[in-house]
């Protein structure tokens, strides 16, 4: 679980939100690596990398390591992170299929979209927690009252105006009817 | 006597000093009853201004009770009389002074010759803020000597309290000056980026000069928070486009004034800008980083006004002067001429337009400041003023 950080109003509070994202990857990474090492014959033949079964099976297991690791741990964080790096070999690896005659292009084509999307979310997920604290922060100290005004803001605003701004601090006489609403005094000369 | 000592970057420590004695017949001592750490003193405390040695005693907002007076300020202050110091220290003879040009000063500065070369002429010399203004021993300590003590000092009543008149020695005054600087009129939309101290109290300071809208940009929420219970429109710059909320709030016109309470330590990761002064800065090319300067140039509207109460220190980069010189924006900064201000400030604690401690949210004993300026800098702990006791 990660913490709010003083980067929010919401400062101490838990992130539950980002928790539950990441726990549904590491749900989502089991059953992905379940499939692999239970079916990599199929997935091979499916996406034209035939004797590639090994491999296939392999990354299976790093999926559900990676899962088990987000799960079971008190910080998700770096095992979202190693989502991600998985994520990028398994980019890397549909790449190769592109290559040369494979008669299943196509099927590469949309593994690659779908695992592209899960990347964007894994990155976001690691993103966000990597932004958080681990531990809760002291919550959000409340100001709202800290006004300055003791007889309130209607009474203070433009009490002041009694004020005399001092000669070498006024706004130059010539630059006044520009910087003011009203229209100038005199025409405006033609370029 | 316990004071805190600067050692170097971020090392600060509650050491045990010699205590201050009169060295001049215009001296006074004052024995110190609450005292505060400034934004400014963060500069120094991550050594981004020259001029530091290891020894220096920090502070310059202090107030206090009068112990002991030099022969030549009897007839101005006596032991007994209760006083806050300003940042600056002044003369009150020279021809700066007598404009009213107090931060200026051309006799204070006891290391004159070297701000002479750094920036062409001579500043003021002030209290715990590097050998470049004088080297004088700061006021966060038990106690502080003050130099040309006829003329440096801000009398105050006994029935106010220190939290209510500590700020008339910087923050108030450097407030109220960036607004004064605006000479705001009723129609003014006044833009004020930074909700530190100083932006705090500028913004108060342009309710009480009547702005028709204030509005501030930070980061922080608390801070927001406090600007917001001020009276000001917050914009979130982690949240919101600065640019374009600004345009929104003012027609698409852009703010007629606008004020830097930021200075040279804008966020290093909140903007690409920033991120390329930090590596300049890492690599000796620039001092500063200035985002806010080009932010306030590129949105002020034209004719409008630029008031930089934000401190810089040196060589800064990049910054639009085509937008400044062809919209004919005015600029106007400088450190701030305290005892210029102070009177009229005082009448205006005393008749309840402001109370200055709302903007307190840390008191601790003097041994604790160390730990502080840890938090004060990191933002930690909804951290925006800390006052020390010694």
């Amino acid at each position: 679980m990660r913490y709010e950080t003083e980067r929010t109003r919401r400062r101490g509070h838990a992130d539950t939100a980002t928790d539950t994202l990441a726990r549904g990857l590491g749900i989502f990474s089991i059953a992905f690596g379940i499939a692999e090492i239970a079916a990599p014959r199929s997935l091979a033949r499916a996406l034209g990398m035939k004797g590639q079964e090994g491999l296939i099976a392999g990354y299976g297991v790093r999926e559900i390591v990676t899962g088990i690791g987000i799960l079971a741990s008190k910080d998700p964080t770096p095992w979202i992170w190693g989502r991600v790096a998985g994520d990028g070999l398994d980019l890397a690896t549909l790449a190769t299929a592109l290559e040369g005659r494979n008669p299943k292009k196509g099927n590469v084509g949309i593994a690659m979209a779908a695992v592209a999307g899960v990347t964007a979310l894994d990155f976001y997920c690691a993103q966000t927690l990597s932004r958080e604290s681990p531990h809760p922060l002291p919550p959000m100290q409340d100001y709202s009252d800290r006004t300055g005004y003791p007889r309130g803001i209607g009474q203070s605003h433009g009490a002041a105006q009694d004020f005399e701004v001092p000669r070498d601090f006024r706004t130059p006489e010539a630059m006044r009817p520009y910087s003011q609403p009203q229209a100038p005094q005199r025409p405006m000369p033609s370029m | 006597m316990k004071a805190l000592v600067w050692h170097g970057t971020t090392d600060i420590r509650c050491d045990s000093v010699p205590d201050p004695q009169i060295e001049h017949p215009r001296d006074a001592i004052i024995k110190v009853t609450s005292c505060a750490i400034c934004g400014s003193d963060l500069h120094l405390y991550n050594h981004f201004m020259p001029g530091m040695k290891s020894g220096d005693i920090m502070g310059h907002e202090t107030m206090g009770e009068v112990v002991e007076v030099g022969a030549e300020s009897k007839g101005k202050l006596k032991v007994g009389d209760r006083v806050v110091i300003p940042f600056t220290i002044i003369c009150g003879e020279c021809d700066q002074c007598k404009r009213g040009n107090f931060s200026v000063c051309e006799r204070t500065n006891r290391n004159g010759h070297i701000a002479a070369k750094a920036f062409g002429h001579t500043t003021a010399g002030l209290f715990g803020y590097t050998h470049l203004t004088g080297g004088y021993p700061g006021g966060q300590a038990e106690y502080l000597r003050v130099p040309f003590a006829d003329a440096t000092h801000i009398k105050v009543p006994n029935s106010l309290s220190d939290e209510q008149l500590l700020f008339l020695s910087d923050i108030f005054p450097t407030g109220w000056q960036a607004a004064v600087q605006c000479d705001i009129e009723p129609t003014d939309t006044v833009a004020i980026w930074g909700a530190g101290p100083v932006g705090q109290m500028a913004i108060r300071s342009a309710i009480l000069l009547g702005a028709k809208q204030v509005i501030v940009i930070d980061r922080v929420p608390e801070r927001l928070d406090m600007a917001k219970a001020g009276g000001a429109i917050t914009i979130n710059l982690d949240e919101e486009s600065v640019i374009e909320r600004l345009n929104e709030l003012t027609n698409g016109k852009g703010p007629e004034k606008c004020i830097d309470a930021v200075g040279m330590e804008a966020h290093a990761t909140a903007t690409i800008d920033s991120m390329y002064d930090r590596v300049k800065q890492a690599t000796m090319m620039e001092t500063d980083r200035p985002h806010v300067l080009r932010e306030m140039a590129y949105v002020c509207r034209p004719a409008g006004t630029l008031s930089v109460p934000g401190v810089y220190g040196g060589l800064l980069d990049k910054i639009p002067f085509g937008a400044i010189m062809n919209k004919g924006l005015t600029i106007r900064t400088g450190q701030t001429h305290v005892n210029r201000w102070t009177d009229d400030l005082l009448r205006r604690i005393e008749e309840g337009q402001i109370d200055p401690s709302f903007v307190i949210t840390h008191t601790v004993p003097l041994d604790q400041g160390p730990d502080m300026y840890k938090i004060f800098r990191d933002k930690q702990d909804g951290c925006i003023k800390v006052v020390l006791k010694p």
